[in-house]
């Protein structure tokens, strides 16, 4: 378990103070999947590097498995550097040594034999897929396979949470969903407790079981991912999650339309479309005006503004069409509203 | 022009020039290297300490150590190498024995190289992509292991490329030696194109000292691509 007790930084620059961390708590269950998203300058990378002390907090505790880690000295945090790996964007490998002496420096590092460390490192090439490639240096893999050579140059030294700071963010859609199937299956295979940074909620979406929002240097919102993304309660939270902001609540000039919020709570997305259906099974074809909905896991959430023609009847026709819809809420609005 | 070179002067010069030139090259050739050598052992480590010594560098060491250190190397990259020649006379004779003659020319000229060379290895190192150095820090490698297995051999190609420049220069510097009583390439040029006014040997001295800058120069530049491993991404993997 790694716990955040109340973490602060300001860096000191020519131009001011930067309070990059204001306080910040967190507990990260062991083998858990946590994401932490946030705004650029939200202090991510800060915070992420904090957690294996590249960057030292002006206060605050790291615990990890119950010892702080902020009272130890450079020399006794290398065993834990160890136990706590890290991947980056940009990758981050020797140009200079192959695949398989990349992923045999930190064994270097640690001491183990020279033939030790080989076996250990093309397993660990096998493991991220790339088992044929030891003898390859870095400037002939493309990004996804230097970032598997990352990888598994980050498991070498059996650590307990692998950080990764946007490690998906210079890859393709492709690549990036390839990515995050190998962290997911090592997590599972390995239980290594994951701690993920990015600005996607489409990668949170697709790994995370637990999402931090970070905003300004504190923890919006901490929970479980559905959660959170389908009900986000702060002003950060909803900003990040509905970007355009929440444009259904309020009726938009439709040459005297009659207008209908519907806000879907996790309804079931597998089934049929429902504003489809009500063309089909009524006749009444509603115009989207605005819609801002997004799929987590199978359900839907968000919200939209539908534009009913025909008058009153239509209206009441379509509202308690899908007011049967489960959960979906429904609810007229006027234009001067 | 054509009275100062005549075919019999230029017969007459190329006898004396086959005559002196096979141990004045060899002199020059050992005291370039064996300077350059020196100049590196010297400078190498400095322009470690330069880049990691500093303020949030892999090795902080206090600032004052900072500052004298960089005084030192101005101060003596800003002298010119005449006179830091004649300067160095009580050093060479300490280490030598003596101020004259082609070994006792190497210390000058090791004084003269070793803060250019500190230079050039601070350029390499911070040339290099701090991303590696930190994702090093994150391993948990001590500033030693940083240093040795990541900052030196991630720019070996650009060291060797500045060893080049600083063999090649230290080349020319060598030549200067001539004129306080050091051996090889230099003194001939001197003693018979500036003393006796002969200057086919002089001119054929030259031609020898730039087919050795151009043989130095092609050595370095082929060693230090050959051994860049970022080269590889051009060729085809099989
Ligand atoms: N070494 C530093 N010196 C000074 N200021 C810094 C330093 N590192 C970060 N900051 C500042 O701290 C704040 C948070 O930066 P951080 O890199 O943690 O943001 P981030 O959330 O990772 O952003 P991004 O998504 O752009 O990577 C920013 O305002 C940044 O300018
Ligand atoms: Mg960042």
């Amino acid at each position: 378990m790694i716990e955040l007790q109340h973490l602060q930084k300001t860096f000191h620059t020519a131009g001011g103070d930067v309070k990059a961390l204001k306080d910040v708590s967190l507990v990260v269950p062991d083998g858990d999947i946590v994401g932490i998203i946030g705004l650029s300058g939200a202090g991510k990378s800060t915070l992420v590097r904090c957690m294996n002390l590249l960057e030292r907090p002006d206060n605050g505790k790291i615990l990890l498995g119950g010892r702080d880690l902020t009272i130890l000295s450079e020399k006794e945090l290398r065993p834990i550097r160890k136990e706590v790996t890290m991947i980056f964007q940009d990758f981050r490998l020797l140009q200079q040594r192959n695949c398989l002496k990349n992923v045999c420096f930190p064994l270097e590092l640690a001491g183990v034999g020279r033939e030790e460390a080989r076996k250990r490192g093309k397993e660990l090439l096998e493991l991220v897929g790339l088992g044929d490639r030891c003898d390859s240096y870095p400037s002939q893999l493309s990004g996804g396979q230097q970032q598997r050579v990352a990888i598994a140059r980050a498991l070498a030294t059996d650590p307990k949470v692998l950080l990764c700071d946007e490690a998906t963010s210079a890859l393709d859609p492709t690549t990036t969903r390839s990515i995050l199937e190998l962290l997911r299956s090592i997590n599972e295979k390995l239980g290594i407790t994951i701690i993920l940074i990015t600005h996607s909620m489409q990668v949170v979406e697709t790994i995370c079981r637990h999402v931090a929002i970070l905003d300004k240097g504190v923890v919006a919102e901490y929970g479980d991912v559905e959660e959170v993304f389908s009900s986000p309660k702060t002003a950060a939270a909803k900003h990040l999650v509905f970007p355009e902001g929440d444009e259904a609540a309020h009726a938009v000039d439709s040459d005297g339309m009659k207008q209908v919020r519907v806000v879907f709570n996790g309804s079931d997305a597998t089934g049929k479309p429902l504003i489809a259906t009500m063309a089909i099974e009524l006749g009444i074809s509603a115009n989207i005006l605005y819609a801002s909905t997004r799929n987590i896991g199978r359900k839907t959430y968000g919200s939209m503004l539908l534009g009913i023609p025909g008058g009153e009847a239509e209206l009441q026709k379509a509202l308690s069409y899908l007011e049967k819809a489960e959960d979906v809420t429904v609810k007229e609005v006027k234009q001067d509203e | 022009m054509s009275n100062l070179i005549t075919l019999e002067k230029l017969k007459a010069g190329w006898e004396i020039f086959l005559d002196e030139a096979p141990l004045a090259l060899w002199e020059t050739f050992y005291v370039t290297v064996l300077s350059t050598f020196f100049a590196f052992v010297i400078g190498l480590p400095l322009g470690v300490l330069l880049v990691v010594g500093e303020k949030g560098g892999v090795l902080p060491l206090p600032k004052w150590l900072m500052q004298l250190l960089n005084w030192i190397i101005n101060l003596l990259r800003s002298i010119p190498f005449l006179i830091l020649m004649i300067l160095v006379i009580p050093l060479t004779r300490a280490i030598v024995g003596t101020s004259v003659g082609t070994v006792a020319s190497i210390v000058p000229l090791v004084v003269a190289a070793f803060p250019f060379i500190a230079r050039l290895v601070e350029g390499s190192l911070r040339d290099l992509n701090s991303g590696v150095v930190e994702a090093a820090q994150s391993m948990g490698a001590s500033p030693m292991k940083i240093i040795c297995k990541v900052m030196l051999p991630e720019s070996l190609p650009s060291l060797i490329s500045n060893a080049t420049i600083a063999i090649t220069t230290i080349l020319g510097y060598s030549a200067m030696g001539g004129a306080i009583g050091g051996g090889g390439l230099g003194k001939i040029a001197i003693s018979y194109g500036y003393q006796r006014y002969n200057y086919p040997v002089m001119l054929l001295t030259v031609i020898v000292l730039i087919l050795m800058v151009v043989l130095f120069q092609t050595i370095g530049t082929k060693l230090s691509v050959s051994l860049d491993k970022r080269n590889r991404g051009k060729q085809r993997h099989h």
